[in-house]
């Protein structure tokens, strides 16, 4: 089972205007933020290549049925592509880019040399043997990946159209109905691709499928606010106190997480916050007792201890980047009980694992 | 477990399988010297004369007693049926898997007495001799297996009649049975009386089988000097004085009248699937609470009886098969398969005290046999639920689960009454059956891709290029994926009626010269009806062909019509030609068919639709057709371990699958080819309509992790209520790591233990071919559907 665990966050502290400069900082672009969903709609293509009907579209990483850890019940989680963040211990760093991109699995190829041929834009050739690979040269088209028979070139992220997938979802209707569960909606960052995700939870709503969005937290508090209307129960990363801690490891800083947090637990939303426990990150007790004296007042009372483990990090090769981690071991499961006993004494009802 | 159960559990799997020669050679004594000339009479004094001589074995610290053999483990042989050659004796002696240990004088009697006597005579010899060249080409292409070559009908469970009367009683039943024939009218009344006094030498013959029981405890009584002991032969003495004569009194007698019972059906005959006391935890309840009301019994004594069965069951390998028979089924195990739960015959919660009883009995015992599982109905606690699946996640493969609300479903669209459907459940396998009241025969696993294979070669096996199939058309002459499919549905109607013209010979052969009057009297309306087991005396008689990999078949179509009709990448004829060569020079090829193809067991329409297509061609050749017993054929979707005899004889497949690879098993996907996680499975096999089945297999691999904590038991729990929500018939899981079934493989010798789930049936991993424990690791392991 997967576990979520790869939201993290950083944003202003309020003006609008601030919004700009902070995606600058994070090298993403003002339209994706907004615009990411909106304007693509008509334009957006599915896997096929045939034209999708209006209405938002979403790039869509990966639709998992059967998702046990990720909220109440058998659940079928809607990843969704693209994060604001970049943080170190991440699991699924494909979810990370905000266009669809190719995946190589090296070890199904079998130099053929099709997807050479298939590429319009040069961008791949076959070296002694290996496939090389150009970044530059490479526009995301995937002629590369139905060239490939292997199966060794897929694509990571497809345009879908909101009907699309709900009707993904509603595939899963009994399951959610004699196990009590629905519909997650996880990413990436999905507040990313806020108008999708917005109108996406009202279609399940009419439909009477109870949602979570998990989410890292940053995001335009105003967008949130619409978008936790149509939110049964939120998964929350909270990852670090230390804003510029929170900076180095994440890319970002943490006060707009911090302060949209504060703003869901003062409007009643139901959340559940999941804390990635990164060993040298934030397994210290300075951090604990941070994130525990921040999350007291605030009423909230539920926590996922969710350890840090290395499952993702041939992806990391997969996709050609450096994975930070190296060399970090998982947290133990006495260094894991130690830390919930430690935030039950608090008064927190702590689960570990998701 | 107690001491005594301990010991009893260790002696039943340290003892091994072992050829016995004493029922043949007294059974061949016997025909020697007897000369009856009626046919039902002859067997059963062929049966008596058994129950009188056969050794009487009571082991130390047994409380149910009997044996089939000489000694635990020790399996009979029926040469009536299948007369085995020395070479026969020398494979089943030194193979690899599944071996039975022949001794010297077992080959010398086999030489000397047996062969002289039955050779030509056995039905083994009866059978081949009738059966067409169509039959014999398509039989040995592995079109279709044949159950009845080496061992006889059965596929019965018994219902609740031995609790309510003995078998003095049911004597009594057959005297006024012979009072009312009719002879002036009635042109079978003479038949009719010779079955009905084969029956009362049947019912003589296993209660002198019991009382030779009682004198040997008797014996062993007088010569014991533990106290203890001494008193636990007397009382063993007693209660086999007592039943099946007359019907138990208590929680004891009515075990050991079940074993009986059991012991003088599968002496009789080697009926398929042995023997089944059904729905165990509904006949012996009233014994238990009486028992536990008057204060003569404890839970914890009850158990103890209970276990001391279970090592009973567990004392009897198969029948020793050889040939096609063990291809199809190799294993030990006789799938006696225990039903829990369910509903009780007034539509009610099945669910009693000595339901939860019985699994505990399986937790503890952790035997191959009996072969156990729940009967699920919506009206069941889901606390039934979650205690079978405890078991399940100690990887050992037991319990399965089964939709006891569709099993009443299938029955009752066949035309049973819905009492009957409700008192009946699945046996063997997956199959369903009336319990006590019906002969759901089931008569050889079909090869539904091996039919396509034909097809596109025009009805030639390209494997030993024979025409076996008819003429279908020339694959180039094809426009259109229908008239493909139509080719295939014309090659399925051939090989249909072929196999269902040797199964009318054969029913007709089984029912003229192996009638089985002790089974009959068990089974209604045998008695009544003054007619046999196998001759259409039960009140319900069916008969069934088991569809073979509808999952290979339906890739094998979907890759046609993907590739071929809707994208035209690739031309029926050089498909053809790249399935002839094995793939060799068309890896591309075959890679994209196997990538690129839209697969069966993911929740998506374009395969699932071609299911549908395939699961109603089968059932339309040959549901509803009449057997010579006053019932219908009917489907049912198990393959045991006949999948991987099946892809051992079938070429590669348009699926991407190379020759000889193991097909798909029961409903399953495809190994491998399931790639959306178990929902997407169940909500794929639910597409077709099981209740037009006498059951279907759905097998999930699952590991340890899945099922941990009671919330990862709740969602499997769910999984299931969901899949049979659907419609579902049966599911059954594996749990079990795939690095743990590698590890024994590279060290059987440290994993002797190691049980998994096969088909429908468990087994120990190290005793599977090679091939059929790589299939078992090739099954989607679902312990992350993450990227």
């Amino acid at each position: 089972m997967m576990l979520s665990q790869c939201r993290c966050g950083f944003g202003p502290s309020g003006e609008p205007s601030e919004w700009a400069d902070l995606f600058d900082l994070a090298g993403i672009p003002h339209s994706t933020i907004s615009g990411m969903d909106g304007p693509a709609l008509t334009t957006a293509l599915d896997h096929t290549g045939s034209p999708t009907t209006s209405g938002p579209a979403g790039l869509v990483l990966n639709i998992m049925h059967f998702a046990l850890h990720d909220g109440p019940g058998i659940r079928t989680t809607v990843f969704l592509k693209g994060c604001p963040l970049h943080c170190w211990w991440c699991h699924n760093p494909e979810s990370q880019s905000a266009e669809p991109e190719v995946i190589y699995f090296e070890e199904r190829c079998i130099h053929s040399g099709d997807c050479v041929r298939a590429c319009p834009n040069g961008a791949l050739r076959l070296d002694e043997g290996r496939l090389i690979h150009d970044p530059a040269r490479c526009q995301h088209c995937a002629e590369c990946v139905s060239a490939c028979s292997a199966a060794a070139r897929q694509l990571a992220g497809r345009w879908m159209t909101v009907p699309d997938v709900l009707a993904e979802i509603l595939k899963d209707q009994v399951f959610f109905e004699e196990s009590g569960g629905g519909v997650t909606v996880s990413g990436g960052e999905p507040l990313m691709q806020a108008a999708f995700v917005e109108s996406l939870l009202a279609a399940c709503r009419a439909r009477r499928i109870r949602t979570v969005l998990d989410t890292c937290g940053w995001a335009d508090p105003e967008v949130l606010l619409r978008v936790s209307e149509n939110v049964d129960l939120f998964f929350y990363d909270l990852k670090l106190m230390d804003r510029e801690r929170h900076q180095r490891f994440t890319g970002m800083k943490n006060d707009v997480i911090l302060q949209n947090l504060k703003m869901l637990a003062e409007r009643g939303s139901a959340v559940v916050v999941r804390i990635p426990v990164i060993p040298g990150v934030n397994d210290d007790d300075h951090t604990v007792d941070q994130i525990s004296g921040f999350l007291l007042p605030l009423g909230l009372r539920e926590i996922d201890l969710l350890p840090y483990h290395r499952f993702g990090s041939d992806k990391y090769r997969r996709l050609h980047l450096l994975y930070e981690m190296e060399g970090v071991s998982p947290p133990s499961d006495a260094q894991m009980e130690a830390l919930a006993s430690r935030l039950r004494r608090d008064g927190f009802t702590v689960r570990v694992g998701g | 477990m107690n001491e005594r159960v301990a010991r009893l559990r260790q002696a039943t799997l340290d003892s091994r399988p072992r050829l016995s020669i004493e029922r043949a050679a007294l059974i061949t004594k016997f025909y020697r010297e007897d000369k009856t000339a009626s046919v039902p009479i002859r067997r059963a004094l062929a049966l008596r004369y058994l129950m009188e001589h056969e050794p009487i074995y009571i082991g130390p610290g047994e409380l149910i007693v009997g044996e089939r053999g000489p000694e635990p483990k020790a399996a009979p042989t029926f040469p009536e049926l299948c007369c085995h050659t020395l070479d026969d004796f020398e494979i089943l002696d030194s193979r690899e898997k599944i071996p039975y240990l022949v001794d010297d004088r077992a080959r010398q009697v086999q030489k000397e007495e047996v062969i002289p006597y039955w050779q030509s005579r056995s039905m083994r010899d009866l059978i081949f001799g009738e059966m067409t060249p169509e039959w014999k080409s398509a039989y040995e292409a592995g079109i279709f297996t044949e159950f009845m070559e080496q061992r006889a009908p059965g596929h019965t469970v018994l219902g609740d009649v031995i609790y309510r009367k003995g078998l003095l009683d049911l004597k009594a039943d057959v005297a006024a049975a012979l009072f009312r024939l009719d002879t002036f009218n009635d042109p079978e009344a003479s038949a009719k009386r010779d079955e009905l006094r084969a029956m009362t030498i049947a019912a003589d013959a296993v209660i002198r089988f019991s009382e030779r029981h009682a004198e040997k405890a008797e014996e062993l009584a007088k010569a014991e000097t533990k106290p203890e002991r001494q008193a636990e032969l007397r009382k063993i003495a007693e209660v086999c004085r007592r039943v099946p004569a007359h019907p138990p009194r208590d929680f004891w007698e009515a075990l050991q009248a079940y074993w009986f019972t059991h012991l003088g059906v599968v002496t009789e005959l080697n009926t398929w699937d042995s023997f089944c006391p059904g729905r165990f935890d509904q006949h012996l309840d009233p014994f238990y609470r009486k028992g536990v009301d008057d204060g003569t019994l404890t839970r914890e004594k009850a158990q103890e009886l209970l276990e001391c069965l279970w090592v009973k069951f567990n004392n009897q390998p198969a029948p020793p098969k050889v040939g096609v028979t063990n291809a199809e089924s190799g294993t030990y195990t006789d799938f006696a398969n225990i039903n829990n739960g369910g509903l009780k015959r007034d539509g009610s919660d099945g669910v009693n005290d000595v339901t939860y009883l019985i699994l505990d009995v399986i937790d503890e015992m952790h035997l191959l046999q009996p072969s156990s599982n729940l009967q699920l109905s919506r009206k069941n606690p889901d606390t039934f639920l979650k205690r079978g699946l405890e078991i399940v996640r100690q990887g050992w493969g037991q319990p399965s689960v089964f939709n006891a609300d569709m099993v009443v479903e299938e029955m009752l669209r066949q035309g049973k009454s819905v009492e009957d459907a409700r008192c009946g459940g699945t046996s063997g396998c997956v199959e369903t059956g009336a319990f006590g009241k019906e002969a759901y025969i089931l008569t050889g696993y079909f090869n539904l891709p091996k039919v396509l294979e034909l097809t596109l070669n025009n009805g030639v096996d390209p494997r030993t290029g024979k025409k076996v199939g008819v003429e279908t058309g020339d694959v180039r002459s094809f426009s259109s994926y229908e008239e493909l499919f139509s080719a295939f549905r014309e090659q399925l109607h051939y090989l249909v009626d072929v196999k269902v013209h040797g199964n009318q010979v054969i029913e007709r052969l089984y029912a003229q010269y192996m009638p089985a009057p002790f089974l009959s009297l068990l089974v209604d309306d045998c008695i009544a009806n003054g007619k046999d087991y196998n001759n259409g005396g039960p009140r319900y008689n069916s008969t069934y062909i088991m569809g073979v990999a509808p999952a290979t078949c339906t890739d094998s179509l979907a890759a046609i019509r993907y590739h071929v009709f809707d994208r035209k990448t690739v031309s029926l004829e050089e498909l053809r030609a790249a399935l002839a060569a094995n793939f060799v020079g068309h890896e591309k090829l075959r890679l994209r068919l196997w990538n690129h193809t839209p697969k069966y067991g993911n929740d998506e329409e374009y395969a699932d639709a071609i299911l549908v297509d395939v699961f109603n061609a089968f059932f339309n050749e040959v549901d509803g057709r009449r057997n010579t017993k006053g019932g219908c054929y009917r489907v049912n979707y198990l393959s045991t371990t006949c999948h991987v005899y099946f892809g051992s004889v079938t070429g590669a497949t348009p699926d991407g699958r190379r020759a000889g690879e193991p097909l798909s098993d029961g409903i399953s996907p495809v190994q491998g080819a399931d790639r959306n996680g178990p929902t997407a499975v169940v909500k794929s096999a639910a597409k077709m309509d099981h209740a037009r089945t006498g059951g279907t297999l759905l097998n999930q691999k699952f590991t340890p992790q899945l099922l941990k904590g009671d919330d990862g038991l709740g969602k499997v729990a769910e999984l299931v209520r969901s899949y049979f929500r659907l419609g579902g018939h049966h599911i059954q899981f594996n749990v079990v790591t795939a690095a743990t079934l590698h590890a024994a493989q590279a060290e059987p010798e440290k994993y002797r233990d190691l049980i998994v789930r096969v088909a429908g049936y468990s087994d120990y991993f190290c005793d599977l071919t090679r091939a059929l424990q790589d299939d078992i690791i090739a099954r989607t392991e679902h312990e992350s559907f993450a990227q």
